[in-house]
C-alpha cells in the first residue's frame, strides 16, 4: 500500500480515533502513517454488531411475549453468548438456561443475581427489567 | 512490546521485534470458536511473541498469572511502584477507552500500563494513539475476564537489560523460524495449508439460504484480519518493514526486494478484504468460491513468498 493510499474515510467506529497503519512513502520505504479509517473495516465491524443487535432485539421479543427472562436480553446487550456467559458466572450452561425461564427467573436468590450482574457489568436490579435507566 | 524494549535501553520498532520475534504466522483454527466463528490468527500469540524476543536477547521476561483478582491487582502496583513497565493481557470489551463499537469479548487483547496515579493506571495501548487512563475497577474486570484465551490476570515485565543484539544472527534465526512456521509446520491448519483449508472452508459456504451465514463468516475472516490489532495485511507490511530495517541493519541487500513482494501480497489481503466487504454489502452477488479463488491465489504467493525467503537466508554469507 502507498502512502497516499492510506485510508482516510472517517470509519464512524473509531469514533474519531486514529489507527496505525504501515505504508511505502515515495522512497520506496516503509512506515506508519495515521489512518482515519477504511470503509470496508466499518462493514465488518457494523455487520458484526448488527447480528449481537439482532440477537438482542429477537431475546427482548421473546422476553416481552412472556417466553424468556430479561436475564436472555442482557446477555446478547452486553454482547455475550451462553458460551461466554456461563464461562464468566461459573454456572453450567444448562443452569443458565433453566434461568432464562421468566418463573425461574423470578425465583433466583440474591446471590444468583448478583453472580449474573458482576459478569454483565450491572446491578441486579437492572438485570431483572428490560429497560434498565 | 517494542516500548518494553526501549525502557531497557534497547532501541527497537515495533516491526523489528515483530520480525525478531518471527511473529508473522498463519492459523484457522476451526474448534475455537468466538461467537460461533472460527479464530483465524495472522501472526503468533502475543505469549509466543514475547517468549520470541526473550529468546533472542535475553531479558528475563517473567510472566505471572493469578487466581485471586485481588492479588493480581495488588501485584500490579507493587512492580508499577519498583518502576517495572508491565505488560498486561486483558479483554478489550472492559476497557472504556477503546470506541464503543469495537468492544467485542476478545481476551487476547495486550496493553502496557506504566504507571499510575490515584485510582487510575497510566496506559499505553497499541490500538489508540496517545496514551490513555483506565480506573482500577475497569482494569481488574478486563484483566479478569472469563472465556477462551481467559487472560487469569496475567501481567509480564522483564528483570534484565537486553542483551546487545547481533542482528544478524537473529535475523537469521527469526527467519528461518517464520519460513517453517509458514511452509513447515506438520499440521494442515498452520501456515500455507492452513490457507488452503480455509478456502476449502469458504468456498463451500451455503448460498442456498440467502447467504446471511455465508456473509457473517466472510465478514468475520476479514474483521480478524484488519480490525484486531494491525490485522493481518497490516502485519504482512509490518514484517515487511522488518525485512527492509534488518535490510539497512545488516546491508544484506536481497531482503529488500523481498519486502516489496511481501508488500505486494499484503495489498492482495486487502483487495481480499474489498471483494468480501463487497459482498456483505451486496454491491457484489455472493460467490463464495471466488473467494475460495483468492485465498488460494495468496497462499500460493506466500508460499513462493516464504521459499525465496529461506533461500535467502541460506545465501546469507558473513
Amino acid at each position: 500500500m502507498r502512502e497516499r493510499d492510506v485510508p482516510q474515510e472517517g470509519n464512524a467506529t473509531l469514533d474519531g480515533k486514529r489507527k496505525a497503519i504501515y505504508a511505502v512513502g515515495d522512497d520506496g520505504k516503509l512506515r506508519i502513517v495515521p489512518s482515519r479509517g477504511w470503509e470496508v473495516e466499518e462493514t465488518v465491524t457494523r455487520q458484526a454488531l448488527a447480528e449481537l443487535e439482532r440477537h438482542a432485539q429477537q431475546a427482548r421479543e421473546r422476553v416481552a411475549a412472556g417466553h424468556s427472562s430479561p436475564l436472555e436480553y442482557h446477555m446478547y446487550r452486553a454482547r455475550m453468548d451462553l458460551a461466554l456467559l456461563s464461562q464468566a458466572t461459573g454456572l453450567w450452561r444448562w443452569r443458565v438456561r433453566r434461568h432464562f425461564r421468566p418463573a425461574i427467573f423470578a425465583r433466583l436468590p440474591r446471590a444468583l443475581l448478583q453472580r449474573y450482574a458482576d459478569a454483565l457489568g450491572m446491578t441486579p436490579e437492572a438485570l431483572s427489567k428490560l429497560d434498565p435507566s | 512490546m517494542a516500548s518494553l524494549l526501549r525502557h531497557q535501553g534497547q532501541p527497537m520498532s515495533e516491526a523489528m521485534a515483530f520480525g525478531l520475534s518471527s511473529a508473522l504466522a498463519f492459523a484457522y483454527l476451526p474448534f475455537i470458536r468466538l461467537n460461533g466463528l472460527p479464530l483465524i490468527a495472522y501472526r503468533m500469540p502475543p505469549g509466543t511473541i514475547i517468549r520470541g524476543l526473550d529468546r533472542g536477547l535475553r531479558l528475563g521476561v517473567r510472566f505471572e498469572t493469578f487466581r485471586d483478582p485481588d492479588a493480581g491487582m495488588r501485584r500490579l502496583d507493587e512492580l508499577l511502584d519498583a518502576g517495572h513497565l508491565v505488560g498486561l493481557q486483558t479483554s478489550i470489551f472492559w476497557l472504556p477507552y477503546i470506541p464503543r463499537d469495537l468492544r467485542f469479548h476478545f481476551n487476547a487483547h495486550n496493553l502496557l500500563v506504566y504507571g499510575r496515579e490515584d485510582d487510575e493506571y497510566l496506559v499505553s495501548d497499541p490500538v489508540v494513539e496517545h496514551a490513555v487512563r483506565c480506573a482500577r475497577s475497569d482494569m481488574q474486570k478486563a484483566r479478569f475476564a472469563k472465556g477462551v484465551f481467559a487472560p487469569k490476570g496475567k501481567l509480564y515485565y522483564t528483570t534484565q537489560p537486553a542483551a546487545r543484539a547481533d542482528l544478524t544472527a537473529l535475523g537469521k534465526t527469526a527467519l528461518a523460524r517464520t519460513a517453517r512456521i509458514m511452509l513447515h509446520t506438520p499440521l494442515p491448519l498452520i501456515g500455507v495449508r492452513g490457507m488452503r483449508w480455509l478456502a476449502r472452508g469458504v468456498s463451500r459456504l451455503p448460498t442456498a439460504d440467502g447467504g446471511a451465514a455465508a456473509r457473517l463468516y466472510a465478514g468475520h475472516i476479514v474483521r480478524m484480519q484488519e480490525e484486531i490489532g494491525t490485522g493481518g495485511a497490516g502485519f504482512r507490511f509490518m514484517y515487511a518493514s522488518f525485512l527492509q530495517e534488518l535490510a539497512a541493519a545488516t546491508g544484506y541487500a536481497a531482503l529488500e526486494g523481498l519486502a516489496q513482494r511481501l508488500v505486494a501480497i499484503g495489498d492482495r489481503w486487502q483487495e481480499f478484504a474489498i471483494a468480501c466487504a463487497r459482498m456483505i454489502k451486496r454491491r457484489d452477488p455472493l460467490d463464495p468460491p471466488a473467494l475460495g479463488v483468492r485465498l488460494r491465489e495468496i497462499a500460493a504467493d506466500e508460499q513462493s513468498f516464504f521459499r525465496d525467503l529461506n533461500h535467502a537466508r541460506l545465501a546469507w554469507k558473513s
